[in-house]
């Protein structure tokens, strides 16, 4: 043990503010809270947009006042513009809380084993709730986001290989395709999928004639995520690989994507994401069926947000609560889609 | 045997950048990958116009200037008197001021939530928000739609009701019945709310682009936070944010369910925008699909391809903005 201990100097902090100095920005939060009272108390205003506004109005005027008389105009207006900015953010913000809230509040409601095992071919909408639910939809949802995969996977992720590694004529056109795509309306795609293989041909709804519409929507996003997660994998891969002799196929298939392997899984999960929920052009393909159906080739097809359309069509009170409760399953699985993309994706980086 | 090859000189190797049969293949397989979106959009455009062609002959332009929508074919196939009239004009003029409504209310919101992020919030804040509206651009239309009709359709109402009250004397915010519920105003509204993650996350990386030369310029010509983005932010990303906000637009216009939720579809051209009547045409395809005659799926279909086109070229020119500026910063 030495004795001579070096007497370390506590780290002081000069740009901290002294607590003299905080004093007024103290008095300013009192004072907005104290007027949003006062204003709400004593005025027309009600609900709770009239006390946003209020405490975003106060929280503005005397952040500003205080900045002003310590640091002159110029530090007024930049307070302000900083309120007024931050509430803009919390407005932003505010429908997520509000959507999560009202989802989970509504849907536990409707949720018990039994939904999850039974489907809707034998309940009608205005059954109690321990009857029936939505096994036909988890079926049917989870069968036609298979098959639409299984299209647009290989499809999106060879437009996202030919953009980033063969880079051959019309690269610039397919990025703005692919780009202008995923713009198209969801119902849109319906429309065609029906116009196309459904009207006038005799065969009926089937939930791959969904698929291939959800497949549709899907695809722009597969591609585009591909191919921002192969811009950046190292330029030094790909030669490295050409260096050793390997052909420009094997570069990409041996070095290339398996380097990128994690973030093309995260695009796949976010096309998954983007087409769980897509309600519209199941309406033009699918038929919405009420019994579980294993065969997607044959016959209407369930799917959650079908269901929850139907459930919210009929309008009775049970089904407004089955809907509530389908919504909150189908919001879950986005949450898992969603998240575990953003897991994978920060993996990679 | 042994000197004669000792003897003749290497044939020459011959160094060529021609791909090899493999890679041919490869290269053709993959190209024939990458043409599906350009198929498929040619698929779309050819196959809603050739079964909506009969339609869009027959009625010309009235087709997208009309206002009347009636079909005398019944569901059943017997035929009415009066003559089959298609046109989409009040539904076209309610699709635009829908979307209008919500641009108005919705790219606001949303370029302040990015100058936020980008140069106001914290960096655990940030994160955290950043997370929050990704994950709100994950969320299912129809959710929008359910959560608009009972949660923010009551607020909304009381809103219109204010708006009507204090500013009624401006004509768009006239009613000529008291009649709040499901009017394009809170279509709009909820449309606002579904386009705020995509405008927020364009307008977060348009001005994320910022060359920071310039912003370091400004702070040490002595502009506060405010001041250096007036002058350098805002115009940067000018062109930038006009394109996430078409792009908001064009999302607004094809939207479906959330707004055939919420909307009370009358067909009229309809200025009032408080008022509780008003239309757009994708939910008006969803109104008239399920009892339509073989001939009006097929006026269905026509206005799908003006919806489609509408869509498209709104896309078009919102992704040319934003590419322009982006780039421009790297």
């Amino acid at each position: 043990m030495s004795t001579n201990t070096i007497a370390t100097p506590k780290p002081k902090k000069p740009w901290r503010p002294t607590p003299k100095a905080l004093i007024p920005t103290y008095l300013g939060i009192l004072a907005t809270i104290l007027g949003t009272w006062i204003l709400i108390e004593f005025t027309g205003l009600a609900g709770k947009l009239g006390a946003f506004a209020s405490a975003v109005f106060l929280t503005t005027l005397i952040s500003s006042l205080i900045a002003g008389l310590q640091r002159g105009k110029q530090a007024a207006k930049n307070a302000a513009v900083a309120a007024i900015i931050t509430s803009g953010a919390l407005v932003a913000v505010f429908p997520v809380v509000s959507i999560l809230g009202t989802v989970i509040a509504r849907g536990v409601k409707g949720i018990y084993l039994g939904f999850f095992t039974t489907d809707m071919g034998l309940a009608s909408v205005n059954d109690p709730l321990n009857v029936g639910g939505i096994l036909h939809a988890i079926v049917g949802t989870a069968l036609m986001i298979v098959i639409a995969t299984l299209v647009s996977v290989p499809l999106g992720i060879s437009t996202a290989i030919y953009l980033t590694e063969i880079k051959g004529p019309g690269t610039r056109l397919i990025r703005f395709l692919i780009q202008a795509m995923s713009g198209v309306p969801s119902i849109v795609a319906g429309l065609f999928i029906y116009s196309a293989l459904i009207s006038g041909s005799g065969r009926g709804f089937n939930g791959l004639f969904g698929a291939f519409a959800l497949a549709i929507l899907m695809l722009p996003t597969v591609a585009r995520t591909a191919e921002e997660v192969l811009l950046l994998i190292a330029q030094d891969l790909r030669e490295a690989g050409l260096a050793l002799g390997a052909t420009q196929w094997r570069t990409v298939a041996m070095v290339v994507v398996p380097a990128a392997k994690s973030g093309l899984i995260t695009a796949v999960i976010l096309g998954v994401a983007r087409i769980a929920g897509e309600t519209a052009p199941l309406l033009f393909t699918t038929g919405g069926g009420d019994v579980t159906n294993l065969n997607p080739v044959d016959g209407v097809m369930g799917s959650i947000p079908f269901a929850i359309w139907k459930a919210l069509i009929s309008g009775s009170e049970e089904s407004n609560a089955r809907a509530w409760a389908s919504i909150l399953v189908l919001l879950v699985l986005v949450m898992v889609l969603f998240f575990s993309a953003r897991r994978l994706g920060k993996v990679r980086r | 045997m042994l000197e004669e090859k000792a003897s003749s000189t290497p044939k020459p190797r011959e160094i060529t950048t021609r791909p090899r049969v493999s890679d041919k293949i490869f290269r053709a397989v993959i190209f024939t990958g990458a043409l599906s979106s350009l198929v498929i959009l040619a698929a779309i455009a050819i196959f809603l116009g050739a079964r909506g062609f009969e339609i869009l002959a027959r009625e010309g332009l009235s087709f997208v200037t009309g206002y009347e929508w009636y079909s005398s074919i019944n569901a059943d196939g017997t035929s009415g008197d009066d003559p089959s009239v298609y046109g989409i004009g009040a539904m076209l003029i309610g699709t635009i001021v829908i979307a209008f409504i919500a641009i108005a209310i919705g790219v606001p919101i949303s370029i302040a939530a990015a100058l936020y992020l980008n140069f106001y919030a914290p960096n655990i804040i940030r994160g955290f928000l950043v997370g929050v509206i990704d994950l709100m651009a994950a969320f299912p239309s129809i959710l929008f739609g359910l959560w608009g009709f009972n949660i923010l359709m009551p607020s909304g109402e009381y809103w219109a009701k204010l708006l009507h009250k204090y500013l009624g004397w401006i004509p768009l915010f006239d009613v000529s019945t008291p009649f709040f519920s499901r009017s394009p105003f809170i279509a709009g509204l909820v449309l606002s709310i579904m386009i705020i993650p995509i405008v927020t996350s364009i307008a977060r990386e348009v001005f994320s682009q910022t060359p920071l030369d310039r912003i370091q310029a400004a702070y040490a010509l002595g502009a506060t936070k405010w001041t250096m983005i007036r002058a350098v932010v805002l115009p940067f990303g000018y062109s930038g944010v006009v394109g996430g906000a078409m792009l908001g637009l064009g999302r607004a216009m094809g939207e479906t369910v959330a707004v055939f939720t919420v909307l009370n579809i009358v067909f009229q051209a309809n200025f009032q925008i408080l008022l509780g009547a008003g239309g757009n045409v994708a939910s008006m395809i969803i109104l008239k699909f399920g009892e339509a005659s073989a001939e009006e799926i097929k006026a269905l279909m026509a206005a799908g391809l003006m919806l489609f086109l509408l869509t498209l070229i709104v896309n078009m020119l919102a992704d040319l903005l934003v590419s322009r500026t982006v780039k421009q910063g790297r």
